[in-house]
């Protein structure tokens, strides 16, 4: 029998706030251990959380970026349980009215475009973060508080490939919209996935299994791949799936069993007596979607459409939402495109991924790209020396002006200075001269590089053909 | 809210209960904490009487709403304050018994 694999995302997202949801501690990653902790966020008795407005600014904008229906009144609860990590013995989250509903994210998949459903975003406090050592655990409070926006998926999903396009579908918009850096290794995006499988075709969902805390989008992908095949073949063989909560060993490559707690988890989520709820008027809403970026499959299309670039580059440049507003401002400030794209699609794209940064982080700016494009446009000089320049620019910065003045770059088109270089070149090559006399056009072509080559790369290659020509007797 | 779960074991709701709680309860004071609770139930159940149609859930009783701090990072506690009162600590940890998953 065939089985279809049924998949269910959990994703929380880290906002990208400066300070953590209920109170002014820092949340810049990688401080010391307890370093960036408050009696709010360490859960001390009488404490009292004040909500982050900017928390709630960014969960409604990634809402937007979705298509979700955004809730006009929202509420936050306390979600119940004891754990180390979670001192205060509740986390506070939004149960039954979080801040988005409804929405969904479209995917491609090799039968083409498929649209996957969400249920809910709600915002919630992350917790501290446990390391274990032989005989105890530790506890570090510098994440718990930071603002976590949890997106549930519909079961929409049908595959590990799936499920790994739209984690990555998913991040690109969340980024590009500035809501979260979305920065894996700083553990921005983990993930809880819900699966289970059932004959193909079957309306009917199979017992499914949880499996907790991916914090990699490869773990998400291998997690499901292995669990996919597990529960596949323990049906084909006639076994009996339980309903449980499964942990993935990345290191085995293989999903097993948590321990199962005694009872049920009975969070008892009651509202949160100490937040006031949050009323989103229609203005407010509006001022913030005016604020929105124009997402990726947007711009590309713009950009194709607007400054008539080939499909490839507006895909290419609009990947990175700051490659793209580099473009912009260098294209508009010149006015030619097509040549500041070849110029970020070669050489800007080449530095950063040598460098292992954004462009922001290169020395050059949208300004310096334009007037380069306008001075190899006017033939100041040669593409060649542009792309010499550019590297300069890339790494100290400046204007294209300054640098082919500090280096001697200008391309010479004084007439003498060329005559002399051509009388130089002939005398220097008497064969491919007298080729070129009785006809040999290919011959020219030597000598403009010869007299290149004495001009060090500054004669104007057009002049130095007209001067050869001219004292080979065959002008014009 | 009335559990959904039937209540005729009175004894065995009360320790689910103090277990949720993580309450230590001896069984001496199970029978009474049983009543206690057969009380408050009987409480709620006539409360379930009233007719509430059209009446919106309630999680607030004060009509205050969007109380909101701007984004700036402020100092919290020093890492020495923070840890002043932990049995334990390492490392700038608080310890605490090892946790199995």
């Amino acid at each position: 029998m065939n089985h279809e694999a049924v998949i269910g995302l959990e994703i929380h997202v880290q906002l990208r706030t400066r300070s953590k949801i209920f109170c002014g501690c820092p949340t810049a990653y990688g401080a010391e251990p307890n370093r960036q902790v408050c009696p709010v966020c360490l859960g001390l008795p009488g404490a009292l959380p004040v909500l982050n407005e900017e928390a709630v600014r960014l969960t409604v904008m990634a809402g937007l970026l979705l298509g979700c229906q955004i809730r006009r009144f929202s509420k936050f609860d306390r979600k119940n349980y004891f754990y180390p990590d979670m001192p205060k013995n509740y986390q506070i989250s939004q149960y039954d009215l979080p801040l988005c509903v409804g929405g969904g994210l479209e995917i491609e998949t090799p039968a083409g475009p498929k649209t996957v459903r969400l249920r809910r975003i709600h915002l919630e406090e992350d917790v501290a973060k446990n390391l274990h050592f032989e005989q105890a655990s530790g506890v570090d409070f510098n994440r718990a508080g930071t603002p976590l926006m949890e997106i549930v998926t519909e079961p929409d999903l049908a595959s590990a490939d799936e499920a790994l396009a739209f984690l990555q579908a998913l991040k690109r918009i969340l980024h590009y919209g500035g809501i979260s850096d979305c920065n894996l290794e700083e553990g921005n995006v983990r993930c809880d996935v819900n699966v289970s499988v059932r004959p193909a075709g079957s309306a009917a969902l199979g017992v499914k299994t949880e499996i907790k805390n991916l914090n990699t989008f490869r773990g998400v992908h291998r997690a499901l791949t292995h669990e996919i095949r597990r529960q596949t073949e323990l049906l084909a063989g006639g076994g009996r799936l339980v309903q449980e909560t499964r942990r993935w060993n990345d290191e085995l490559g293989v999903t097993e069993p948590m321990r199962t707690k005694e009872e049920a988890h009975d969070y008892r989520y009651f509202p949160e007596p100490d937040l006031m709820p949050v009323v989103l008027d229609e203005a407010r809403i509006e001022q913030w979607r005016a604020a929105l970026p124009e997402l990726p499959a947007v711009r590309r299309a713009r950009f194709v459409a607007e400054y008539g670039l080939p499909d490839y580059d507006a895909e290419v440049l609009t990947a990175d939402r700051e490659v793209a507003d580099f473009f912009e401002a260098a294209a508009r400030r010149c006015g030619r495109p097509k040549a500041v794209s070849n110029w970020i699609m070669t050489e800007v794209l080449r530095a950063m991924g040598e460098r292992g940064v954004g462009i922001g982080a290169l020395r050059l700016t949208p300004d310096a790209l334009a007037e380069l494009v306008k001075v190899v446009d006017r033939g100041a000089i040669s593409a060649l020396r542009g792309k010499e320049i550019l590297a300069e620019l890339i790494e100290r910065g400046g204007r294209p002006a300054e640098v082919i003045e500090r280096r001697g770059l200008a391309q010479v088109s004084d007439e003498a200075a060329i005559e002399a270089w051509a009388a130089e070149a002939i005398a220097a090559h008497p064969g491919p001269a007298e080729e070129y006399r009785r006809g040999k056009a290919a011959a020219l072509q030597f000598l403009i590089g010869q007299v290149m080559k004495l001009s060090r790369g500054r004669a104007n290659p057009k002049l130095a053909g007209e001067a050869l020509r001219q004292r080979l007797g065959r002008a014009g | 809210m009335v559990p959904d779960h039937p209540t005729s074991d009175l004894a065995g709701e009360v320790r689910r209960v103090a277990h949720l709680a993580r309450l230590a309860l001896p069984d001496e004071e199970i029978p009474r904490f049983a009543r206690d609770l057969e009380r408050i139930l009987a409480h709620v159940r006539q409360l379930q009487e009233l007719d509430v149609e059209g009446v919106e859930p309630t999680a607030h009783a004060m009509p205050v709403t969007n109380v909101f701090r701007a984004d700036e990072p402020r100092p919290g506690l020093t890492r020495e304050d923070a840890l002043a009162n932990a049995p334990a600590s390492r490392a700038g940890l608080f310890l605490v018994p090892r946790i199995l998953e």
